[in-house]
């Protein structure tokens, strides 16, 4: 239970952030992807289930507040959570390389999406211009996030782990 | 890793259940508008939040702002700003009449005046955090009497269209979104154009205007674009912004170039929301009509 309202409330803080205080920080109006790290994270940190149900929360606050039709960011999402969940038996806490290799191959796929489902359907077929001025500048400044919220996130879910093993071994 | 088995094979459903769900959502949203309950929700827990982060934020930069120059030199500051903002919108009103004024007496019996729009002021509680849309949402609602279409002004200049409306917020499509599309007309020769926003342009915050007639009207750098009387969605003579360049297209026929607008959409705080649509006063205009 307080694994899931500590998840919940990382998720609620990084969208909040996102829409106030990022927008503030962006470069040539480039915000970094948060709920996409928190995501991807969670997914190759505590494996697809969970990577996947936090891709379902993200994903439906972004359908909810930005997006036009519900559903699409949540399915984009939660499938993004349940293909880092897949890399949980290779990630160590002290490699960097990996969660950033995984966060910005996840950032790279869920950028190729949106233009897919929802500029290329429209008739806009302006690839390189899309990818230049917003999908490789949102994937530099996410990458460039990760760096500290990777690091937040990481410490908290190792203080939690920590936790829930001592009271596990307390009743055995 | 010890429930390996149990754990991938019941994570496995989990993923093709929430598959369907979210298809089954995408083809209810095709037949139904809006989110329904979970966006009532949603407008009823998230928003109080967003509120709170903005009204933080304004608190503190009003904070640096008096520690960074002389309170009533602020004070003054913003008393010219707004009798600026407000010349512009006089200044544009009476060219506009002007120009109107050389046409009625050409043309007689057209009895359209451009009275104040009422207004109500509103604060941006958050931007879209994604990068793919340029919208924003406001801390008024229905309840205020904002509707979906009203139209809304920073400033001196139009900002964008209410696209979707809760009791106490109401989200706005900037401009300079992608996929919007205001029907515009050139200040001094009533030629209408599409003013069009553009993912391209976003980051110097330019605007695309195309189809504008080739005719014999010269148009320079430096003409101001307004909402077109056509328009079903805008009201007219908002003052859109100057234009920065334009060129004859290949086709010889129309002309198109590039609008700088009136507002810096980096930085929007305050708003005005024009609480009477188009729409109303279409049907208004019918009502009188049939009533004669």
């Amino acid at each position: 239970m307080k694994r899931r309202s500590i998840t919940f409330v990382i998720i609620l803080i990084c969208f909040l952030l996102e829409s106030s205080i990022f927008h503030r920080l962006s470069f040539a109006m480039i915000k970094p992807n948060l709920l996409i790290v928190v995501t991807s994270s969670f997914g190759f940190m505590r494996g697809r289930k969970e990577g996947m149900f936090v891709g379902v929360i993200s994903g439906m606050l972004i359908d909810l507040f930005w997006g036009s039709t519900l559903g699409f960011n949540m399915l984009v999402y939660a499938v993004i959570g349940y293909m880092n969940g897949t890399f949980q038996r290779m990630f160590y806490d002290d490699d960097v390389k990996l969660p950033i290799v995984l966060i910005g191959t996840s950032e790279l796929i869920y950028g190729l999406i949106t233009y897919v489902c929802v500029y290329m359907l429209r008739g806009d077929f302006a690839f390189f211009t899309h990818l230049i001025n917003i999908i490789l500048p949102e994937l530099v400044y996410t990458i460039m996030v990760t760096l500290v919220l990777y690091q937040i996130i990481l410490h908290i879910n190792k203080k939690l782990e920590a936790e829930e093993q001592r009271s596990a071994s307390k009743f055995v | 890793m010890k429930t390996k088995n149990q754990s991938s094979f019941s994570s496995k459903y989990w993923l093709i259940i929430i598959t369907v769900v979210c298809v089954i959502l995408l083809g209810i949203e095709r037949f139904t508008d809006g989110g329904g309950p979970l966006r009532f929700l949603a407008g009823y827990t998230v928003i109080p939040m967003q509120e709170g982060i903005s009204y933080v934020g304004r608190f503190m930069s009003d904070m640096t702002d008096n520690f960074e120059t002389l309170e009533d030199m602020k004070k003054k500051n913003e008393k010219l700003q707004s009798k600026v903002d407000e010349l512009t919108i006089d200044n544009t009103r009476l060219r506009q009449e002007q120009y109107e004024l050389e046409r009625l007496r050409e043309l007689y019996k057209l009895d359209e005046n451009y009275s104040d729009y009422e207004k109500i002021g509103a604060h941006v509680i958050a931007n879209n955090g994604s990068n793919w849309y340029t919208d924003f949402t406001i801390d008024k609602g229905s309840n205020d009497g904002v509707q979906v279409n009203s139209n809304v002004l920073a400033g001196s200049g139009l900002a964008g269209i209410v696209t979707e409306v809760g009791p106490t917020y109401a989200r706005v499509r900037s401009i300079i979104d992608d996929a919007s599309n205001v029907s515009a007309m050139m200040l001094s020769t009533s030629d209408t154009c599409m003013v069009r926003g553009d993912l391209e342009l976003m980051a110097d915050g330019r605007l695309h205007f195309e189809k504008l007639a080739n005719n014999d009207n010269e148009i320079e750098a430096g003409e101001q674009v307004v909402t077109s009387h056509v328009s079903s969605r805008f009201l007219q003579g908002l003052f859109i912004g100057y234009v920065s360049e334009i060129e004859v297209d290949s086709n010889n026929l129309t002309r198109s170039g590039y609008i700088t607008p009136a507002v810096d959409f980096s930085k929007l705080q305050e708003v005005l929301v024009i609480t009477t649509t188009k729409q109303d006063m279409l049907s208004e205009d019918k009502d009188s009509n049939e009533g004669d």
